[in-house]
């Protein structure tokens, strides 16, 4: 939401709020209905970001994955004022003035985005005064939001930019719950507060998670559910509340009147049922997703993606028919029942398909090499004959992500005004022996493995053994 | 079908194949911390390694494996592993690995229940993982028991040495099983020693001690160094703590497992020739006992003279064998980091090989390609480092073993997801 808007909806409720002094009933009945999706603010933790400065850059001289599935060699691409301004061959004209890094042997990828990560709500150290992910008090926490427990002073933030690449990555409650609550989109860089790190006008998710941990979790409290059909019968009783929710403040604010009472849990179901809050789903189980798919129609909602889903490969016609990706790891299986019948070919099989597929961490470790994941991924589709380009399946960490998080109109690719989150890469980005040697985040470097400098440090380490070393 | 039927005969016993194979063409990694040999050859006969590098004859009736093109290697060691013990950890009822509710803990002999049956070990295999430590966790004290070495091979026949080590929390991990602290523990251990050594005098009718009889009896061949303790320490006190027993116990064979702040006091461990299975590429502080990891632990304890192999202990994704590959390239990668210390590709390689089987005493048996070792062979299509890289074919004690897993047979029924004339259950 652009801070006009937001404006506005302030300038709009002090309004009322002046008029309801002077004459309270008559005049909240008599008062014109605020229009959809305006009877409250939607956006109160408003991001505070802002794009660090940069110098108009050209890369030049390297092999550049676009993101989106095309390849250029010995390619040129330039950014400036915090935007990427073109892209294109060796013979692309470098505009004067321009700081000219040369590529030679060396990828250009856009930044890498994590769709499931935790940092900052189970950051390191791992202590229990930290160990905010879970709002395991109630199978359905709709209305709880990450961006409230992430902790900016998370180390592994600076792991996933300097030896991952990351520079964008979405922080979602964890799985306890059915509907765990809001999750938060956050541009890779450190800031004092939450709001300086969020992603600004990036939609916000949901998530929700099937099978074994909220059976597991609400079952041995002796509480419903203990079981998968009632993981399903407490999402869907869930659900027709949310919609009588919405049915009461689509009313109100298309017809004015006494405005319904604010339910922060059901703000955010109905926020999904308007298509305005994305539904990231943790599920493992193929039989589960399709049970998913079809309540998603009963209630009229979509399923953006669904986390982990390592059976995915089972039923890649049908994610690829109801439009959901699978954010997949390149080869967890075997830790719990509902992972053992996971396979390395899982995100190939899903691209032979033709549906929807990212690479995801849902680890502090894992996010420092989603790459190399990526490379594994790859390569065990290629032993099972299926070809898929390095450029393709750069798309696993770029615009497939983006579109899962509905951010693809502003990252995710290098394409001309998008944001400028750039890594070049030491090597080709899918060999173990490849680093990141440089980020860059809307166009500001803020990682550079020759510069001691351009190695962030957060308020966590500073002053401890280990401070400032190479990590 | 071929397959099966392979697998099946495979799985009928487990015989030290006789025969005499040589291995050409190839890329040769030997395991020891050698650079590789192009156009090497292996030569393993009688379950046994005869030779292995350039200009090594071939043997009159040999049967010749044409390598051209690929890798041959040791197979993997993988030193710290719940293989055999655990076939899930979100399944209860298959782990085996911490004891809960028994009397008894350094007396635990995991190589009485090793499951060759579990998906994992098939799996792990086809990654080039041969050899295995099963280590048991702590449960009733800190001490997880006695662990085994293991082969990953298709057969029924797990053991290689069983109570090969001692394993023992003296870290934060010690607290919730030795008493809640790290100096009860140390109490705990001392104790556990003093009744080792002297079982006569030992207090195990007091209903309170945490120590039986059968473990202190099983504490004996540590103390007279007959069995290497490998003790999980994190922070420099902590390896300092461990390092002290020695003083006390000059016999004691100590292994440091763990170890992500060993690089702050690497002379020391040096000097006290104790070898080391790292946490292989933890920089995070996941714990306070882990402020100064760094990548560069690995590299900075081998630079310092220590003996050092890699384990996916600290290691988040999952306790699969099969990362010790791409962890050991990682500490390849970060050479080229300014500032950062890593290892060249003969010393990385041999974190996960032979060094593993050193630090237990075993390198003279497993984990490299020199005479005398274990036929555990691994042929590779490209660099076994290398993120794209996977076995092609595999050796254990000079067996082949099958390259098929429930994951194999999961992919090939669903590379067409879609369902045919009838339901995939009639798919094989």
């Amino acid at each position: 939401m652009s801070n006009k808007l937001t404006l506005a909806i302030v300038v709009a409720l002090s309004l009322a709020a002046c008029g309801q002094a002077a004459k309270p009933r008559s005049a909240a009945s008599d008062a014109p209905p605020p229009g959809k999706g305006k009877g409250f603010n939607h956006d109160p933790f408003p991001s505070t970001y802002h794009a660090y400065p940069g110098v108009p850059t050209a890369l030049v001289g390297a092999t550049v994955y676009d993101g989106e599935g095309s390849r250029i060699d010995n390619g040129t691409v330039l950014f400036a004022d915090g935007k990427v301004t073109a892209v294109g061959g060796a013979d692309l004209a470098i505009p004067a003035g321009s700081t000219v890094i040369d590529g030679k042997g060396k990828w250009v990828t856009p930044g890498v985005i994590d769709i499931h990560s935790h940092l900052g709500d189970y950051p390191s150290p791992g202590v229990q005064a930290l160990s905010d992910g879970n709002e395991a008090t109630g199978p359905v926490t709709a209305d709880v939001w990450a961006e409230h427990s992430v902790w900016p002073q998370d180390p592994g933030f600076s792991r996933a930019l300097a030896n991952g690449g990351v520079t964008t990555l979405q922080i979602l409650p964890g799985s306890a719950n059915l509907m765990g609550g809001r999750s938060v989109l956050l541009k890779n860089v450190y800031a004092r507060t939450a709001q300086g790190m969020k992603f600004p006008g990036a939609p916000y998710g949901l998530k929700m998670a099937c099978g074994e941990n909220p059976k597991r979790v609400y079952g041995s409290k002796g509480r419903q559910p203990s079981t998968r059909m009632g993981n399903i019968a407490v999402d869907r009783q869930t659900w027709a509340k949310a919609a009588e929710y919405k049915r009461k403040w689509d009313k109100y604010e298309e017809k004015g009147g006494e405005p319904p009472a604010r339910d922060i849990a059901m703000d955010t179901l109905m926020g999904v049922l308007s298509g305005e809050i994305l539904i990231q789903n943790h599920c493992y189980r193929a039989d589960e997703m399709a049970n998913v798919i079809d309540m998603s129609k009963e209630f009229g909602y979509h399923v953006s993606a669904f986390h982990h889903a390592v059976e995915a490969y089972k039923i890649a016609d049908l994610l690829k028919a109801n439009g959901v990706c699978a954010s997949v790891w390149a080869d967890w299986y075997g830790f719990k029942m509902e992972s053992y019948d996971g396979i390395p070919e899982n995100l190939a099989i899903l691209q032979k398909a033709g549906a929807c597929v990212t690479i995801h961490s849902d680890d502090q470790n894992g996010i420092q090499r989603l790459n190399q994941e990526a490379g594994k991924a790859l390569a065990s589709g290629r032993r099972a004959g299926i070809e898929i380009s390095d450029e393709l399946a750069w798309t696993w960490l770029a615009i497939a992500p983006a579109k899962a998080l509905g951010i693809a109109d502003k990252t995710g690719s290098l394409k001309a005004g998008k944001m400028a989150d750039v890594v070049l890469w030491n090597g080709n980005p899918f060999s173990v022996y490849t680093r990141p040697e440089k980020v860059w985040i809307d166009g500001a470097m803020l990682y550079d493995a020759y510069n001691p400098k351009l190695r962030p440090i957060s308020d966590f380490e500073l002053g401890q053994p280990g401070e400032g070393d190479v990590k | 079908m071929k397959h099966l039927l392979l697998a099946a005969a495979a799985l009928i016993a487990a015989p030290l194949s006789a025969e005499t194979i040589a291995i050409t063409g190839g890329t040769v990694a030997i395991g020891d911390g050698s650079q590789p040999i192009r156009g090497g050859t292996v030569v393993i006969a009688n379950g046994r390694v005869v030779a292995a590098g350039a200009g090594v004859a071939v043997p009159a009736g040999a049967r010749v494996v044409d390598a051209t093109g690929k890798w041959v290697s040791p197979g993997i060691v993988a030193p710290i592993s719940t293989l055999g013990i655990v076939d899930g950890y979100g399944m209860n009822e298959t782990n085996d690995a911490r004891t809960k509710g028994s009397p008894f803990s350094a007396a635990i002999d995991v190589s009485t229940s090793i499951n060759t049956s579990g998906q994992g070990i098939a799996t792990e295999r086809s990654s080039g993982t041969t050899r295995a430590f099963v280590v048991p966790a702590a449960g009733n004290t800190m001490f997880g028991g006695q662990g085994a070495v293991i082969d990953l091979g298709a057969d029924v026949d797990p053991v290689t040495k069983p109570r090969a080590f001692q394993y023992v929390e003296l870290g934060e991990d010690a607290g919730d099983h030795g008493g809640g602290t790290r100096p009860a523990a140390h109490v705990l251990l001392r104790a556990a020693l003093a009744a080792a050594q002297n079982p006569a005098q030992a207090g195990w009718l007091d209903k309170d001690s945490l120590i039986t009889k059968q473990d202190a009896l099983a504490l004996g061949p540590v103390i007279r160094g007959t069995m290497p303790l490998l003790v999980h320490v994190e922070r420099v006190a902590d390896i300092r703590a461990a390092l002290a027993l020695k003083a006390d116990y000059p016999a004691i064979k100590l292994v440091l497992v763990g170890a992500t702040e060993g690089w702050r006091i690497a002379d020391q461990i040096a000097a006290a020739k104790v070898p080391v299975i790292a946490a292989a590429i933890t920089d995070l502080p996941e714990r306070f006992e882990t402020l100064a990891a760094t990548q560069s632990n690995v590299g900075r304890l081998t630079k310092a003279g220590v003996l050092v192999a890699i384990s996916n202990v600290d290691a988040s994704e999952g306790p699969y064998e099969s990362y010790l590959t791409q962890f050991a390239g990682n500490l390849v990668a970060i050479t080229r980091i300014p500032g950062a210390t890593g290892l060249d590709w003969g010393q990385a390689f041999a974190t996960i090989t032979s060094k593993p089987a050193e630090t237990i005493g075993m390198g003279g048996e497993i984990g490299s390609l020199r005479p005398g070792r274990h036929a555990d062979v691994v042929i590779w299509d490209g660099d076994p480092l290398e993120i794209a890289s996977a076995p092609v074919a595999i050796w254990i004690d000079g067996v082949a073993q099958p390259m098929t897993s429930r994951q194999t047979r999961l992919r090939d029924r669903y590379l067409d997801p879609t369902e045919k004339a009838l339901p995939k259950a009639y798919e094989y």
